[in-house]
């Protein structure tokens, strides 16, 4: 099994015809991704890539039974629009690809996925997910993925990789990865994955990946605490970031005493979880995970 | 971005909130006497650095005479100002001058968005004209939360009820109501990620007014707000990062002697860890940002070259959407057009790793395999 997405999810892309959703959709198309329709206001009717074009994600869901988006609108003519478009098509999972998407529209945009529950956010700022073998929804680079049991839940793209890669070269395989994005305004965080990992069957071992700023990863922490059974490996980037400094990420900033590496890493192994001191140890704790839980059958 | 304090009272004078009277900035001491003479012959001049703690460190100083002035004005402009908040010391070059006040209560306001609600909160207490951290420290319960529904706006009986359980004083809960719905509507509209009143003053005329104002514009915005366009550019205090805001860089100086140049913000983060871990001192942060092509690479490398304390260059990318050959190529160009005399290591993974490999190999250029291995490579050869 996988969580969020498998062989049945059915994409719809917002901003297929643009740069980024078209080869997007040319990547997730040749992973076996069923993309059922994409969106370009003012572009209905068209076909991109064998792909059919509709006006809005109403017409599309309509035609085309999506249940998921994938968004690549820029975040100038409005990304923060186009997820409300989303959610009122109906479509239960959204993923937003598309980066620097003003604050405030976020704030208006999670307030609005509150009200409809049932409905998913991942990202802004998000590289997507990917349940290897089935489907990936987003910009993740499949080749470095394997279906197997270790479930990867990250705030960062690259890191992920970089992870995913040595998981993967040491055996150990991935029921689902999800990018959640790096933005202090996000819809879904490390407290909503866990629980996903925890009720699917298939995964036996999470990896969770976070860097500084923000509390995300002790929240995820005091869910391990209080609900995870299975095993779960942390890694916490930007250890030695100074202060004040924005690193990239609009989220990854140490402001006052909130966000640093020492809280989290002390959240984490509170919650019994082993953090990695550099990615390249990951594997090394994962593996360590696997081997105790085969001792303990 | 932050907003210096004369920019931030511009924009909260745009909204009716209330601040000193004052006589704009000057950067010179003449200016500054001609300011203060227009003032009446009194008047504070206040540094106009990105920075708290002004006061404590000398950047806040009152003036009774024109010739007191044009002797503060003379101290204050060129003057290395080390604050609690910024110990290296930022230069001053420009000061605002004001009207004198006289403050009998000082209160802390601000509006901030909050992670945790994923909303917009007022932070209220009674004890301003100090570090707000250090009040949460000390006495928690002086500091009242109120967070803010976007989609219902304010109601001003919360307000009314925030000021009350802040412990203000009553007599002015109606003005302070008014003030904090313009400070709502001006940092609504400005896309501010940061509106700090410290302190919000009740003078003895009996006004509420913005003491000090200290703004930050969320930079995802900044597409929306071309009155912020000129702010923008001199808010780096930096010229390498004022440089690499302009090329559209993400760049953050660590003042160390390896340059870095990587992909993504976590493993460019991690990257800085691990040259860390080996024992060496980052220059910087740089995100080349994905699917990078060759030119903006080389553009990229010259931006860490230009820094003169750099003495040798990890590159780390792990090719997701970014192509490693295209990076190599950039790499490669960058060497050729540049006058590069520090050593290059250079780490490529992922997406066509291969094909960037093979491009690297005939040329002065240090390959890795790891991060680990490449992070060792350049510590080793900065020495």
């Amino acid at each position: 099994m996988s969580i969020l997405i498998d062989e049945n999810t059915r994409v719809v892309v917002q901003g297929i015809t643009g740069r980024d959703g078209g080869f997007h959709t040319g990547q997730m198309l040749e992973y076996g991704t069923k993309i059922v329709a994409g969106v370009t206001p003012g572009r209905g009717g068209q076909t991109t890539q064998g792909v059919p074009v509709y006006n809005s994600v109403k017409e599309a869901v309509a035609a085309t039974g999506a249940n998921t988006s994938c968004i690549f609108v820029p975040a100038k003519l409005n990304a923060a629009d186009a997820i409300v478009e989303a959610i009122y098509a109906g479509i239960k999972l959204v993923v937003c690809i598309t980066e620097n998407v003003p604050n405030m529209d976020m704030i208006r945009v999670n307030a609005i996925v509150d009200a409809h529950p049932g409905t998913r956010l991942i990202g802004p700022n998000c590289p997507g997910l990917i349940s290897p073998g089935k489907c990936k929804v987003g910009i993740i680079p499949g080749s470095i993925f394997m279906p197997g049991s270790v479930g990867l839940v990250s705030r960062s793209g690259t890191l992920t990789y970089e992870i995913a890669d040595e998981l993967t070269r040491a055996g150990f395989g991935q029921t689902s990865a999800v990018g959640i994005g790096g933005d202090p305004m996000i819809g879904t965080t490390f407290k909503d994955v866990l629980p996903l990992f925890e009720a699917d069957p298939d995964t036996q071992v999470i990896v969770m990946v976070g860097e500084i700023g923000g509390s995300d990863e002790e929240e995820g922490a005091a869910v391990i605490r209080a609900s995870i059974t299975k095993p779960v490996v942390g890694f916490i980037g930007g250890r030695t970031a100074p202060p004040g400094k924005r690193m990239g990420h609009a989220g990854a900033i140490i402001s006052g005493k909130t966000g640093t590496p020492q809280g989290k890493v002390a959240a984490l192994e509170a919650a019994g979880v082993p953090v990695a001191d550099t990615p390249h140890d990951v594997a090394a704790l994962v593996q360590a995970a696997f081997a105790k839980l085969r001792g303990a059958h | 971005m932050k907003l210096h304090e004369y920019q931030a009272k511009e924009l909260l004078k745009k909204y009716e909130v209330a601040v000193p009277k004052n006589a704009g900035i000057a950067t010179t001491p003449e200016a500054v006497r001609a300011a203060v003479e227009s003032l009446g012959g009194r008047g504070v001049i206040k540094a106009q650095v990105h920075s708290g703690g002004r006061g404590k460190a000398g950047g806040i100083k009152v003036a009774n005479s024109l010739e007191e002035a044009t002797q503060i004005a003379a101290n204050m402009l060129g003057m290395l100002l080390k604050t609690h908040q910024v110990p290296e010391g930022l230069t001053v070059e420009q000061v605002l001058i004001e009207e004198p006040i006289t403050i009998v209560q000082e209160y802390y306001l601000s509006v901030v968005p909050d992670r945790n609600s994923q909303r917009n909160v007022f932070i209220l207490s009674a004890k301003g004209g100090m570090d707000i951290e250090a009040v949460a420290e000390e006495d928690p319960e002086a500091i009242v939360h109120l967070s803010i529904d976007p989609l219902i706006g304010i109601n001003d009986f919360e307000l009314r009820e925030a000021i009350v359980s802040a412990k203000l004083d009553p007599a002015f809960a109606n003005k302070i109501v008014v003030f904090m719905k313009s400070l709502y509507r001006c940092y609504l509209e400005s896309d501010s990620i940061l509106a700090e009143i410290n302190p919000m003053a009740i003078t003895s005329d009996g006004r509420v007014l913005a003491a000090d104002a200290k703004f930050q514009i969320d930079d995802s915005a900044l597409f929306r707000h071309k009155e912020f366009e000129a702010a923008a550019q001199e808010s780096f205090e930096d010229p390498f990062e004022a440089e690499a805001h302009r090329q559209d860089i993400a760049y953050v100086r660590l003042g160390g002697d390896v340059g870095l140049m990587c992909n993504g913000a976590g493993l460019t983060m991690s990257t800085i860890d691990e040259v860390k871990r080996a024992g060496g001192n980052p220059a910087n942060f740089l995100d080349v940002g994905g699917g990078a092509q060759a030119e903006r690479v080389s553009k990229c490398l010259a931006l860490i070259l230009s820094d003169p304390n750099v003495k040798g260059v990890l590159i780390n990318i792990f090719g997701g959407i970014t192509w490693c050959d295209e990076v190599a190529k950039g790499v490669i160009a960058g060497t050729e057009t540049l006058d590069v005399k520090v050593p290059i290591v250079v780490r490529l993974a992922g997406t066509r790793a291969q094909e960037g490999a093979a491009l690297l190999a005939s040329t002065n250029l240090i390959p890795a395999t790891t991060m680990q291995e490449a992070a060792a490579k350049i510590v080793s050869l900065v020495g």
